[in-house]
């Protein structure tokens, strides 16, 4: 599956890039197994997703919780708590 | 029902778009309009500018999202937002929020819910430019307080 990523805010500064197209394995099958896989390859995602807590998702621009499945998206974006208004 | 939702650099005049919701209209007898203004300080240090980034298409169905909400809670006549994304300085208008009914209490509880929202909810992220550099805002507890409030109250419905 390859699937669309998109970082914002200080996620995009730590990884160093606004997108990218990834292509995860089968057995990362959630929101959480897929942060806990980015942060594995290399020292920038891995500041970046250190502490997932604070980490809030979207797939296909429909806010997701951690446990959410990533089959079938075809964007998916990483961000921190909103601070807009 | 009239439903306007923008996201723009450039700024907007809150006067003229209230009055164009409610221009002609005999139905609508109260409109509240609340405007989000950039501050030049924040928790006792100066910020000199604040870029705003966002999530196009995300941000534009959310707020969708939270207008048909309002729709659905409040018998509304019209709504208008407009979020405003890229560098601001203090004084700067950042958001518009207009809301329209036949009765005040509509138009003012559903202007309270939609910000409560924008400020949780919608993919908007604030940088502040201050004297010792820049620093990303962070989400507030007491906005999200603030938003839980319409979870509870619709729950008590």
């Amino acid at each position: 599956m390859s699937v669309k990523v998109l970082y914002f805010a200080w996620v995009r500064e730590r990884v160093g890039k606004a997108e990218e197209e990834i292509a995860p394995p089968a057995h990362v099958a959630t929101v959480a197994d897929l942060i806990a896989w980015l942060a594995g390859r290399g020292e920038e995602y891995a500041h970046a997703f250190e502490k997932p807590k604070v980490i809030r998702a979207a797939i296909d621009r429909v806010h997701v919780k951690p446990e959410a499945a990533i089959s079938g998206a075809r964007e998916i974006a990483f961000f921190p708590p909103m601070t807009g208004g | 029902m009239t439903t306007t939702i923008r996201l723009q650099r450039e700024d907007f005049d809150a006067t003229a778009e209230a009055a164009r919701l409610s221009r002609g209209r005999t139905d609508i007898g109260a409109v509240v309009t609340f405007t989000g203004i950039c501050r030049g300080h924040e928790g006792g240090h100066a910020v000199s500018a604040m870029t705003l980034e966002h999530y196009p298409g995300m941000a534009e169905d959310e707020i969708a999202r939270h207008v048909a909400e309002a729709k659905r809670r409040w018998p509304l006549l019209g709504v208008t937002v407009i979020h405003r994304y890229g560098r601001m300085q203090p004084g700067d208008n950042i958001v518009l929020v207009v809301t329209a009914s036949a009765h005040r209490q509509a138009a003012f509880a559903a202007a309270d819910f939609l910000m409560d929202y924008l400020k949780t909810r919608a993919p908007f992220w604030k940088l502040e430019e201050r004297p010792d550099g820049t620093n990303w805002v962070e989400a507030k507890d007491s906005d999200d307080s603030a938003a839980a409030r319409w979870r509870k109250d619709e729950a008590a419905e």
